[in-house]
């Protein structure tokens, strides 16, 4: 058998940066879904740009809400950190109460967000239109929200598999940090949304 | 190798690549576009000469030279050089894509540009006829401001296909005098035209084939375009983007006249029902 | 380091007792869900085949009747003439059909998975069962497609492009019924599979190469879908975020692409606030790069072929490689070449334009340096190196065709011509088919273990390159004369009367084309039984897939251990009495050249 001259990275044999397939696929796979909640955005801010009469989020939403829901999801996404460190670590009992804990975190995000379109649609907000302006105003809010919310829902099933598979020792530290991956992902998206929707 | 291969077969299949190449070269140049009878068109004109000639002599280039590297490979039985030194390859490649890259680059700057802000950028003249259209599948509403020079107000709301298919007001005055057609219309010559597109449904394009003039209209949107036409004329107006059914027949005409004409032809329109479709 | 390339994680190689069902249907072996694709493509494009005749037998003889079509289809021939509304849902699905359902199937998805694993050395892709899952969405969205066809108002009628407010209002045109909501959701899981696809060959390309096989030793078609895999993923989310949208419009009231004022055959519309460009501008941000996803693999199994037949190295490998990166970015910068008379803003149309025509650059020094392979070869004229000649000779003709269209003043008269269709069809419609011919013959032997038909495969050859050259050269001269695409009949026109003759030629053109595919047919179907058996390396090559037995185990390598030593395209070297060393052939064996 000849060696290989230089097993560098790029020489084949190995995955480039000790990646590993798993983790290559999560980051394009995050890459492509960020991508669809850019095209989103950008439809949002293409919509904006064109429209006359655009209300102000901040008198239709309620910030300090909104900045309270960051924050969970913030909290959730640092816990699931914490989760990811124990479970390299090997601390199975420490990472099970983490993802616990960041599972709620999710939940309660949820839940909130939930509330949020209660007191929206109460106010009259629809698809096809809404008391404050411009008519897009009501569809791209449920849209991208709506959007982000099934991800996270969809974070929260995940998390709860990953939970009970901690519980039940099938886990692995692998495992757990493409799910830290994804929440991460969802969290950041959030942030995006958050700026772009009702700060700006 | 399981497959040897005759030199026969490989020539044959060289003189079909020189073959569509010259033939090609030879059937498009005997092709003529639509007459021209407009003034910027003579620059697009311009434009689609220049790639004619450029494109057409590397297409004939490339084909006769993929033909005669068969024909000559076909009868070769070892091959000439291995490979070829990394600047070489950089040189020749490079050297050839840069020349097509500055054929395609520099039309669009030096030709294409100039009649493309020409058109786009021409402020229309004081005089210019003003004409409104608007489509609908399937046909072209034509609109003339009348005397006053003004439209008179319209919209959505008010249109009705069979009684008022621009939802004119009928009650402003601005409108009284406005001139209605339907597929119909005429400017009169030496003077620049002024269209203002509109569409009620879906998206349409206003099609001028000999003038050189194609313009999408997205709902929603008011696009205008200025031209000059250059000569009297009947001319055929269609439509070219997809609208539905008869996306095929929705044909209008286009009559440049003289001007005494073009004043007789609107004062006709304008006589049956002021404001009203016909 | 942990993650041997040998070890295929997720993947037990050790099953040989799977039953019918696990080893062919709900395969997880690279091998078989590319046959998979491969089959499922080619039936696909007798569909769009089938399309494509009945577009041509209406305008080459516009005002004939057709009495056994209006038997066959009653509805879309009622009293054996076409009716407009069907000729538009048949344009519609010709289109969408074979750009998604054919071509990203055969040659992105059926050769990429059948490929890319045994060029780089891998034992089967990164991850298999996303790869089946992929299949299956894949046949799915195929399947559904196809009902379109019977439900209430037919299929799809907007054109593969489906601008609204036609695609977006039921009653704009009868297939934007039922029609429309099911060509959205067929693409939305066709995206589905096509990113689970993508997401795998990245991942193997990436993480899975056998020890050797270094990036710049990746054969072109390697490297062809990598870098399409990527273009993939990075379009076609903006396509799902459009399609979403276009179905809350449809069904849930929104108005994304829905201006004020609509009246829509006497109803008023009461949406408002929407933009139907916003849609053009998502859908071509997707659609500009999906024809170079396409294209890619085309030129890149092109280039693995002809090095093959000439019995020389490659011109130019590196210089190759750079371009089809600069291909893959540049392309996601252009799409609004597509849009130049929408209505968009010239100064932006001008930025296209310029933006457009710098593409042309990487794309003709790969264009040249697959021309100057061909220069000083010892060529031998198979059936494989006679289409990868046409692949060649259509880029070129199309792509100069691109020069036209890229050029915004020019494109002012010529959009939306039948120029635009001659250019496409003999990129996306030419290159890729020259390349699926040329890939098949190439591969079969290894796919299944026989030869096709030489003899067949030169007639077939013959009588579909010539018709579909003549068929898509003329076409751009309608389009110069000014005939617009999408029309069901050129009758309507003064202008349009002279190009009856030309119409009639194209028409009988693609008569001789379409039916000449029999002779495939016949060919791949009785070669595929009947067929000479073949050797493992028939055409004496390089790459690894021919260093298995034909066709290669399931494990792909075997027992043996896989080491690469040299780049792709060691041809033209003395090694013993052969003239080519394959990758695995040491360097103390034959000199490494590159
Ligand atoms: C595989 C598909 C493919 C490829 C590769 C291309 C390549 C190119 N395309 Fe094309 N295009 C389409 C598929 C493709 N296109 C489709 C499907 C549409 C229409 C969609 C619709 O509306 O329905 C379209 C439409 C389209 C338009 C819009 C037209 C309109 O609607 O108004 C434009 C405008 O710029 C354009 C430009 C180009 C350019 C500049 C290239 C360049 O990349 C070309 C570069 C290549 C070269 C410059 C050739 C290089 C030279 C040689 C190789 C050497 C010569 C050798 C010989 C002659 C033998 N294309
Ligand atoms: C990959 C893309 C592709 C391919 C291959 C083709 C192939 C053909 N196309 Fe098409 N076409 C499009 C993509 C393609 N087309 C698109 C995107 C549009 C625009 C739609 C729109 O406007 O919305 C279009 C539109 C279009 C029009 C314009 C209609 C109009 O605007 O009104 C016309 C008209 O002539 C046409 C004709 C043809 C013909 C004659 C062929 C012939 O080449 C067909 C020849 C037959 C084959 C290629 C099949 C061969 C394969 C087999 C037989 C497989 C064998 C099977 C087994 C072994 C099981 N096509
Ligand atoms: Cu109106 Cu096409
Ligand atoms: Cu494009």
């Amino acid at each position: 058998m000849m060696p290989v001259a230089r097993p560098a990275a790029w020489d084949g044999g190995v995955c480039p940066f000790a990646a590993g397939w798993q983790r290559v696929l999560m980051w394009w796979f995050i890459v492509g879904d960020g991508l669809l909640f850019g095209a989103f955005l950008a439809a949002y801010g293409y919509a904006r740009l064109i429209a006359t009469t655009w209300p102000d989020s901040s008198v239709v939403f309620s910030l300090p809400y909104l900045a309270a829901m960051t924050l969970v999801l913030n909290t959730s996404s640092a816990m699931m950190a914490s989760g990811v460190a124990a479970a390299r670590r090997g601390a199975w009992p420490t990472a099970r109460r983490w993802l616990l804990a960041t599972t709620l975190g999710g939940v309660l995000f949820l839940g909130m967000q939930a509330d949020e379109w209660r007191h929206a649609i109460a106010a009259g907000a629809r698809l096809s239109g809404n008391p404050w302006g411009d008519a897009s105003f009501g569809a791209y809010f449920f849209l991208i929200t709506g959007f982000h919310g099934t991800h996270v829902l969809l974070g929260v099933l995940i998390l709860t598999i990953a939970t009970a598979r901690v519980a039940t020792r099938r886990a692995t530290p692998l495992g757990i940090e493409l799910v830290g991956l994804y929440w991460h992902f969802v969290e950041l998206v959030w942030v995006f949304i958050f700026t772009l929707f009702y700060l700006l | 190798m399981s497959t040897q291969t005759s030199v026969f077969h490989s020539s044959t299949v060289a003189l079909l690549f020189a073959g569509l190449g010259l033939g090609g070269a030879w059937y498009g140049a005997s092709i003529v576009m639509p007459s021209l009878a407009s003034r910027h068109g003579a620059g697009i004109d311009s434009m689609l000469s220049y790639l004619l000639v450029t494109t057409g002599i590397l297409f004939v280039a490339g084909y006769c030279a993929l033909a005669w590297f068969i024909w000559t490979g076909a009868r070769r039985r070892r091959i000439d050089q291995r490979l070829t030194r990394r600047r070489t390859e950089w040189l020749v490649s490079g050297a050839l894509g840069l020349a097509v890259g500055l054929i395609a680059e520099g039309g669009v700057l030096a030709i294409g540009m100039p009649v493309w802000s020409e058109y786009f950028d021409a402020t229309p003249p004081a005089d210019a006829v003003t004409v409104e259209i608007t489509a609908q599948q399937f046909l072209w509403n034509v609109r003339y401001p009348g005397a006053d020079g003004q439209f008179g107000r319209n919209s959505a709301a008010a249109m009705d296909d069979v009684s008022n298919p621009l939802g004119l007001d009928r009650a402003d005055p601005a409108g009284r005098d406005d001139v209605v057609t339907q597929n119909v219309m005429a400017v009169p010559l030496g003077r620049a035209v002024r269209l203002r597109l509109r569409s009620k449904d879906v998206i349409h394009s206003f099609f001028l084939p000999n003038f050189r003039v194609k313009q999408d209209i997205v709902p929603g949107m008011t696009p205008e375009v200025v031209f000059f036409p250059t000569r009297e004329g009947s001319f055929e107006i269609a439509c070219s983007e997809l609208c539905g059914l008869a996306h095929y027949r929705m044909r209008g005409f286009f009559d440049v006249l003289s001007p005494a004409a073009f004043d007789r032809w609107l004062a006709e329109q304008a006589t049956p029902t002021a404001g009203g479709p016909r | 380091m942990s993650h041997a390339a040998t070890t295929v994680p997720g993947h037990d190689q050790s099953h040989p007792e799977l039953g019918f069902i696990r080893r062919y249907v709900f395969s997880l072996d690279h091998k078989v869900i590319g046959i998979q694709y491969i089959v499922t493509g080619l039936l696909m494009a007798l569909v769009g085949a089938a399309l494509a005749t009945l577009i041509r037998l209406q305008l080459g003889w516009p005002e004939r009747t057709w009495p056994l079509l209006a038997q066959l289809l009653p509805k879309g021939y009622a009293g054996g003439v076409m009716a407009p509304e069907f000729y538009l849902a048949v344009v519609t699905m010709h289109g969408t059909i074979m750009v998604f359902f054919f071509m990203s199937y055969v040659l992105v998805s059926g050769f990429g998975n059948y490929l890319v694993p045994l060029q780089v050395g891998a034992r089967d892709m990164a991850f298999p069962l996303a790869n089946m899952l992929s299949f299956w969405i894949g046949a799915l969205s195929a399947l559904l497609m196809i009902a379109s066809f019977f439900v209430e108002g037919g299929a799809a009628a907007a054109g593969w492009t489906a601008y609204p407010p036609l695609s977006a209002v039921a009653t704009a045109v009868p297939g934007s019924g039922m029609g429309q909501t099911i060509w959205l959701l067929s693409m939305a899981f066709f995206i589905a599979s096509f990113t689970l696809s993508g997401l795998n060959i990245v991942a193997t390309v990436f993480s899975v190469r056998a020890p050797g096989m270094s990036m710049w030793r990746m054969p072109l078609t390697v490297w062809s879908y990598f870098i399409a895999s990527i273009l993939g993923l990075l379009a076609f989310p903006a396509l799902t975020a459009a399609a979403v949208m276009l179905l809350f419009d449809r069904h849930a009231g929104t108005s994304f692409f829905l201006p004020a004022g609509l009246v829509v055959g006497g109803r008023h519309l009461t949406n408002s606030g929407g933009s139907p460009l916003l849609w053009q501008h998502l859908f071509w941000f997707l659609g500009h790069p999906e024809v170079y996803v396409l294209i890619l693999p085309a030129l890149g199994i092109a280039c693995d072929i002809i090095p093959a037949f000439t019995r020389k190295p490659i011109f130019g490998y590196r210089l190759s490689v750079w371009c089809l990166v600069a291909v893959g970015a540049l392309s996601m910068v252009v799409w609004g070449h597509h849009m130049f008379v929408s209505g968009m803003s010239p100064f932006t149309g001008e930025y296209f334009s310029i933006a457009t025509m710098t593409i042309t650059l990487p794309m003709t020094v790969f264009g040249v340096n697959m021309l100057a392979s061909l220069r000083g070869g010892a060529i031998r004229m198979g059936v494989p190196m006679m289409f990868s000649c046409a692949v060649l000779a259509l880029f070129g003709s199309g792509g100069l065709g691109g020069l036209y269209l890229g050029n915004a003043t020019a494109d002012m008269q010529l959009t939306d011509t039948y120029f635009v269709v001659g250019h496409f069809h003999m990129m996306i419609g030419g290159v890729t088919l020259m390349a699926t011919f040329g890939g098949l013959h190439y591969w079969f032997p290894k796919m299944f273990g026989r030869m096709m038909n030489e003899t067949i495969g030169k007639a077939h050859f013959w009588l579909t390159f010539t018709p579909f050259f003549i068929i898509f050269f003329m076409q751009h001269f309608l389009g110069i004369q000014g005939a617009p695409r999408r029309y069901y009949a050129f009758t309507a026109y003064d202008f349009l009367r002279e190009t009856r003759i030309q119409n009639l030629v194209v028409s009988s053109c693609a008569m001789v084309l379409i039916a000449s595919q029999s002779l495939f047919v016949v060919n791949f179907v009785w070669s595929l039984f009947r067929g000479a058996p073949a050797a493992d390396n028939p055409w004496e090559a390089t790459t690894l897939e021919w260093t298995t037995s034909s066709p290669p185990p399931h494990d792909n390598f075997g027992q043996a251990e896989l080491t690469v030593h040299r780049w792709p395209y060691e041809y033209g070297v003395e090694s013993g009495d052969r003239d080519f060393a394959d990758q695995r052939v040491p360097p103390g064996r034959v000199p490494v050249t590159a």
